[in-house]
């Protein structure tokens, strides 16, 4: 049989699944076009927001805007992400799947690949918009802040994978932002420099993938070209995406 | 009958066979000794109470809940093997589809979950619409269909890659007797084509349309029988007065068990008064005697 034979093989996950999985999830976010608007206009509208706010310290703007980069879009993604995959879960979907020829790595990655193409869609959306229109004023090129913002989404939705296993519901998940995505916020170097702050504090921060996303961002926009540090800082929340995905395949269970 | 047909078909493996099936969850348990064996292509109903553990049972025939004791052969492969992934179906309790998808699009992911491609998939798709009768409502969203009709995209969803056993669990439920009836044409034509099927209920009047009934009550398997010879084993007219028969005598059985497992340690108790009488008589003499 054709999927003995797939099974055997060495892949962990098979291609067409994932796609379709892919597409399947793509195919329900279009659907909900509330959703969709609020997923991209979100860091747009935020974007704009902070620009008005620092309306007489252009520095404070240019100093924060890049910043944002690294966290916006974990938050709104951790949200459409644990909530979407908690559905899964609830309904019955997931389990149902499971009883298929389909692997946990199907599932998993079909949603980063429908998630990290919103990312992409979010992060060019709100990256032209502040070098465009709101005048941001960044040392280096406009891609890089796009690469950390996709990475942000993605850390945002490897988060929320993560997350959905342990809710029992939406609520829950919910939850769950203040408890492990705000503190990340906090002690990433946004409101007071990293090294400025209580010793325990500084250490927790530097394990926080969230701080290198934002750190990258600063390196974006305060080097030209690109650094060493932005692709080591870009590789560590990488890392902690594959890491964290990988986590969350494993609640997957049968 | 179906079911005599089948079973003396020598070398044919069951459909389904548990072995002293037991499973606890945590200080529970859920199922307990539970053993029977379902022939190819029959409709075997699993009937009981709400709460008897119809679904723990379903679940591990599918493989989806691991047994604490005992084990479950299902078409000759131990449950949840990979190799039965595309030859069971599973239809869960609540409908397991995609609400803000359509019927198709459902249906579409699903046979590319069961790894089915191009023509197949499009064959199968069409297949199941008209097998289950939503021809009409092929475009429309899942969420916006009717309950029956929503639980109708989740059987159709496990009719794609034509599965040699179905298990359900309580496809009918909350049904009207219309549509109820209709579902039951179809499972009937699905066992004659060669399928077994799995059905649980606790609606005891859904008994007349299998070939074989699996009574349940509290974890534990009361009787595995057809309807005729469970009639005339109890002496009863429905199979729901058949039910009570058999409850009562099982918890008759249980308290002689009880009274029986009891006795060993009825004599020492007994004993205890006579003992100053058995301290009475010289006990070297008894031990030199």
């Amino acid at each position: 049989m054709s999927h003995g034979r797939r099974r055997a093989g060495r892949l962990p996950f098979s291609p067409t699944i994932t796609g379709a999985t892919a597409v399947r999830v793509l195919q329900q976010i279009s659907r909900d076009r509330g959703s969709t608007a609020l997923l991209l206009g979100i860091p747009c509208m935020l974007m704009v927001l902070l620009k008005l706010m620092f309306h007489d310290a252009e520095d404070a703007f240019e100093r924060v805007g890049p910043q944002v980069f690294g966290i916006f879009p974990v938050i709104v993604m951790y949200l459409v992400a644990s909530v979407s995959t908690l559905r899964e879960r609830t309904t019955g979907t997931a389990e149902r799947l499971l009883t298929m020829p389909v692997q946990r790595l199907d599932i998993v990655l079909g949603y980063s690949l429908a998630f990290s193409f919103l990312a992409l869609l979010q992060a060019v959306l709100s990256t032209l918009l502040a070098v465009g229109p709101l005048g941001l004023d960044i040392k280096g090129p406009p891609y890089l802040l796009m690469i950390i913002a996709m990475f942000g989404a993605l850390l945002g939705l490897a988060l929320g994978l993560l997350v959905s296993a342990f809710a029992r519901n939406e609520f829950q998940a919910v939850q769950f932002l203040p408890a492990g995505v705000l503190p990340q916020f906090l002690v990433c170097g946004l409101f007071v420099p990293r090294d400025e702050m209580q010793g325990v504090l500084s250490a927790v921060a530097k394990v926080m993938p969230m701080t290198y996303a934002v750190q990258a961002a600063t390196e974006a926009a305060t080097h030209t070209g690109v650094t060493g540090i932005f692709v080591r800082d870009a590789l560590l929340v990488l890392g902690c995406v594959i890491l964290v995905l990988v986590a969350s395949a494993a609640t997957l269970e049968r | 009958m179906h079911y005599n047909d089948h079973s003396a078909a020598p070398g044919d493996l069951p459909a389904v066979a548990a072995y002293g099936l037991g499973v606890e969850r945590g200080a529970h348990t859920l199922l307990r000794n539970v053993s029977f064996t379902i022939p190819r292509g029959s409709i075997v109903g699993l009937l009981g109470p709400s709460g008897c553990g119809k679904t723990t049972l379903l679940r591990s025939v599918v493989g989806v809940q691991e047994a604490t004791h005992g084990h479950v052969q299902v078409l000759g492969h131990p449950a949840g093997s990979p190799r039965l992934r595309t030859r069971v179906g599973y239809v869960t309790q609540a409908p397991s589809v995609y609400g803000d998808l359509t019927v198709l699009e459902n249906l579409r992911y699903f046979s590319a979950a069961l790894g089915l491609r191009g023509w197949r998939r499009e064959d199968a798709v069409v297949r199941v619409v008209k097998e289950v009768a939503l021809t009409s409502y092929a475009d429309k969203m899942v969420c916006r269909l009717s309950g029956g009709q929503y639980s109708r995209v989740s059987l159709a969803v496990a009719l794609l890659n034509r599965p040699d056993l179905l298990v359900m669990d309580e496809p009918t439920v909350g049904l009207d007797p219309m549509v109820r009836r209709e579902l039951w044409q179809v499972f009937q034509r699905l066992a004659a084509e060669g399928a077994t099927l799995l059905v649980s209920s606790h609606v005891m009047d859904e008994a007349d349309r299998c070939d074989w009934l699996l009574l349940m009550r509290a974890g534990r398997l009361l009787a595995g029988a057809d309807r005729q010879s469970l009639l005339r084993h109890t002496g009863c007219t429905d199979v729901e007065e058949a039910f009570m028969h058999l409850v009562r005598s099982a918890a008759a059985a249980e308290e002689r068990a009880r009274q029986r497992a009891a006795e060993p340690f009825l004599p020492p108790l007994l004993a205890r008064p006579g003992e100053p009488e058995g301290a009475r008589t010289p006990l070297p003499a008894d031990v030199l005697s």
